[in-house]
């Protein structure tokens, strides 16, 4: 189900890093959110903070050079940058829940139109729970921005009147950014601030499960070719 | 008297773990798993545990021989869904082994609270979801909060980078993770560090846990690595 000219994965994260400013202390979810972190402006300096006690991580590590007493939250291999600092779980997540940390980037299976999210887990008979930090990091962080499709694969979806799926926060989601649009959760619910080139919020209105708003000022959501 | 906290060899490091103790395991994911230890434990043969971990193993080694050993009767922990946890999903689908989801920074913070003698604390993680449904909630000046308790531990099994004899600790990078919450909140942490060093060996303005959270140490110059052994296993 792809809506033509719709951004690509490295795109969305493209557009997600042009609304975190300079100096900012950024965690970044699992998955798609990780993307972040190569496409922030080279002059920029962000602190990127990372669950399992690293502020100022750096880029992967090179193959050959892994040092595994070094990984990210998905327990990959990684490096940090001049400046960073290494702290135990309990003062990591100090810093997550005492408001400490700007912006988190997560992912999301849905977001209501009063800013719930849910995305730890599906409630799946079968599958084994688990949460990790994205409660802690929901409620604790100063704003929260999704990077996510619009819809899943079969098209149901994401942006919904209220959260069918276990909750993960309730009221926490400052904006969504999807492969479509860019949304603001607001107290009236959600705004489109921009869209893709050639959609209409009529077409996008059909792929959302609940009432968007179109922002006077919406503009075009365009991302270079990455 | 001197204070010298050091055993010659992992075996007498774990030894004396009774049978329904409630082991606190240091790491996330494959970082900082005092894996000679959990062996250790293995061969010593303490059963019905208690197992505190982020996770709840991956591969066949640590924790995750633990489980396949069938000592491990319940699994206190945040994510322990990874992909290569496969010993674990196995016991939890067949119903052998319990298992108790907490946000991390609640269990990170639940293990805190036990070591400094806090009763309780009220937190906003989780609040008006299904990990807070049975526990008290209050609003503190607008916000919603849920009340969570601390853990204890008998034993706490801790990897550490460098150990003085009086069971000083520092650690390395981001393997310290849960390791100075849960040296403190178990009667008895066990530790096994890459090197030994003098007293006086660790500047004081650098040691990360201080020895008075440390009972045992032992030197395992050369830990095996969990995730370098998942990467062979998996290496085709």
């Amino acid at each position: 189900m792809t809506v033509p000219g719709s951004l690509s994965r490295d795109q969305m994260a493209w557009r997600v890093a042009r609304d975190i400013p300079g100096g900012a202390a950024v965690n970044l979810g699992i998955g798609m959110p990780e993307l972040v972190a190569n496409h922030v402006a080279a002059d920029q300096e962000i602190i990127f903070h990372c669950e399992n006690g690293i502020l100022g991580m750096g880029p992967m590590a090179a193959p050959g050079e892994e040092d595994f007493d070094l990984v990210t939250a998905g327990k990959k291999p990684v490096t940090v940058l001049p400046g960073a600092a290494y702290f135990d779980s309990a003062l990591s997540f100090a810093m997550i829940r005492g408001g400490h940390i700007d912006t988190a980037v997560l992912g999301a299976f849905q977001i209501s139109r009063t800013g719930d999210l849910a995305n730890w887990s599906t409630g799946e008979p079968g599958v084994t729970p688990a949460v990790g930090g994205a409660m802690d990091l929901g409620v604790g962080a100063r704003r929260v921005f999704i990077l996510s499709t619009h819809t899943t694969r079969d098209g149901t979806p994401k942006i919904v009147e209220a959260c069918t799926y276990p909750l993960t926060g309730t009221g926490i989601v400052s904006a969504v950014y999807t492969d479509l649009a860019v949304i603001d959760m607001t107290e009236d619910g959600p705004v489109v601030r921009e869209m893709i080139e050639g959609l209409k919020i009529d077409a996008l209105q059909a792929l959302s499960g609940t009432r968007l708003a179109l922002s006077p000022d919406c503009a075009v959501l365009s991302a270079p070719d990455l | 008297m001197t204070i010298d906290k050091r055993k010659p060899t992992a075996t007498e490091a774990v030894a004396g773990v009774k049978d329904g103790s409630t082991v606190m395991i240091s790491g996330f994911g494959e970082a900082g798993n005092p894996t000679e230890l959990v062996h250790a434990l293995v061969d010593q043969g303490a059963a019905d545990l208690v197992v505190v971990n982020n996770n709840a193993g991956t591969g066949h080694l640590g924790l995750a021989k633990l489980l396949e050993a069938g000592r491990v009767r319940k699994v206190i922990c945040s994510f322990p869904r990874s992909a290569k946890s496969v010993v674990f999903q196995e016991l939890y689908k067949a119903g052998k082994t319990e298992l108790e989801v907490v946000p991390q920074g609640t269990l990170a913070e639940r293990i805190r609270a036990g070591g400094a003698g806090i009763g309780g604390f009220y937190t906003p993680t989780a609040a008006a979801t299904p990990l807070a449904e049975g526990k008290e909630t209050r609003t503190i000046d607008g916000r919603d909060y849920v009340l969570e308790y601390p853990i204890h531990a008998d034993v706490a099994l801790i990897k550490a980078e460098q150990a003085d004899p009086w069971g000083n600790l520092t650690y390395n990078k981001a393997a310290r993770n849960f390791a100075p919450a849960m040296c403190m909140a178990a009667r008895l942490t066990i530790v096994q560090v890459r090197e030994f060093v003098d007293l006086g060996g660790i500047d004081p303005e650098h040691v990360v846990t201080p020895s008075v959270f440390v009972d045992r140490i032992v030197e395992i110059p050369k830990p095996i690595s969990e995730a370098a052994a998942l990467l062979e296993e998996s290496a085709p």
